[in-house]
């Protein structure tokens, strides 16, 4: 499971597929998050990092 | 063409159990390197070199051992556990290039791990521990089954464990596993992948209703520790419904099993799967170690048939073909773009490694 501490010192991505729905919910290493419904298009978000990751903030 | 995952090389791979290592000579082919490994005379240590006599190519696993020595079964060629030949027939002078390479290994937690790659990069420090393969308070099992398939299509296998509903129904699989939705983490430094798929009020399977004796329905937690490119872990919980670990962590009521699983490839579009069994309940049945063996390797072939199939069949696709990936794939496509990069890392010359 992801901790604040382990946030700060390793880069951990995280999705988690929201239950009751076909969304996936991702928190880049940054603390940028963002859902989608596809898990290639959210490596591609989350990959693409820092470009379009506002930290603290949700990117749709 | 047939579908292969490129190697990762400068990585620790098991090459064996501890067990499969002794006086005798055992020949194995790691990331197209073919390789013998067996105990040396004096220590006992595991010793890895690579499995071809300089002089005409004979395999030295088809030779024998003359104490702590290699002689090629051919012509005679002798090497010590370095590698160095140190006996040529009919002659005083041995050639300096008469040598064959010798490869780091490391024993833990009764597996045997060789490194592949720039022996001056190993550094055993890094090696994945699955210390309860060896360790008194868990009782494990296990075998290796070669599968003529791509590495790649294993890690796939593994890191998407939904499939336990169709492949393995009946087994290990039940029709929660492939509806609960999975958390999937990856730890980018460390080379990680994470997935966890905790399932509230779920069958249990026949594998866990037969081992633990559990009647009725179970709360199943299967927490995935993907270390790449070779070790796999599957910690799994079992407790009936609505039981959970106490307050302090500890879980008196949980039955723990791990599942393990070391993914080395042999040549391309071939790999080993080792896989074990580790339990800390019912220790001292033995009617219960034969089951989980004997149902494990059962639902372990269920795997190796079917990954064998998607080999062939993958080998008849145009090249170019299309795969669609949803939600289930989330962890097995983390565990891809880790290994390229792991790929990419391994190509790249060692003055840029370190």
């Amino acid at each position: 499971m992801s901790t604040p501490s382990a946030a700060v010192s390793r880069e951990v991505y995280r999705i988690d597929w929201l239950p009751g729905t076909d969304v996936l919910h991702g928190t880049c290493h940054c603390g940028a998050e963002n859902t989608a419904e596809d898990p290639v298009r959210m490596w591609e978000w989350m990959l693409a990092h820092p470009e379009g990751h506002q930290p603290g903030g949700t990117t749709s | 063409m047939p579908h292969t995952t490129a190697f990762a090389r400068n990585q620790w791979y098991v090459a064996a159990y501890s067990h499969e290592v002794g006086r005798e000579l055992l020949g194995r082919t790691i990331l197209g390197e073919p390789l013998v490994f067996y105990r040396a005379e004096d220590d006992g240590t595991a010793v890895a070199l690579a499995d071809r006599c300089v002089h005409r190519r004979f395999p030295l696993s088809e030779s024998r051992l003359d104490g702590g020595r290699i002689v090629c079964g051919y012509h005679g060629f002798t090497y010590d556990t370095t590698g160095a030949c140190v006996y040529v027939p009919g002659q005083k002078r041995v050639p300096r290039t008469a040598r064959v390479a010798s490869y780091p290994v490391v024993e833990r937690d009764s597996l045997v791990w060789v490194w592949i790659g720039d022996p001056a990069l190993a550094d055993a420090g890094t090696i994945p521990r699955a210390a309860h393969l060896d360790s008194p308070d868990w009782v494990t099992v296990r075998g290796m089954e070669p599968i003529d398939a791509d590495y790649g299509l294993l890690v796939d296998n593994l890191l998407d464990l939904s499939h336990e509903t169709y492949l393995h129904g009946g087994y290990i699989g039940t029709p929660e596993v492939a509806e609960t939705p999975i958390t999937t983490e990856v730890d980018e430094g460390a080379g990680i992948v994470r997935v966890s798929r905790h399932m509230d009020d779920a069958e249990c399977p026949p594998f866990y209703a037969r081992s633990t004796g559990i009647e009725g329905r179970i709360t199943r937690w299967q927490d995935i520790e993907y270390h790449a490119p070779c070790l796999y872990l599957l910690h799994s919980r079992i407790a009936p419904v609505g039981v959970l670990p106490e307050p302090d962590g500890s879980d008196p009521n949980g039955f723990h099993t791990e599942i393990t699983y070391a993914i080395t490839p042999s040549t391309g579009g071939k790999v080993f799967d080792f896989w074990a069994v580790s339990r800390d309940f019912a220790k001292d049945d033995e009617e219960v170690t034969t089951f989980l063996h004997d149902f494990n390797h059962t639902v372990v072939m269920q795997d190796v048939d079917a990954l064998n199939l998607l080999q062939r069949t993958l080998g008849t696709e145009r090249a170019g073909y299309q795969e669609l990936s949803i939600n289930i794939d989330t962890g097995g496509l983390a565990a891809r773009r880790i290994l390229a990069r792991l790929v990419e890392e391994g190509d790249k010359p060692v003055e840029q490694v370190r």
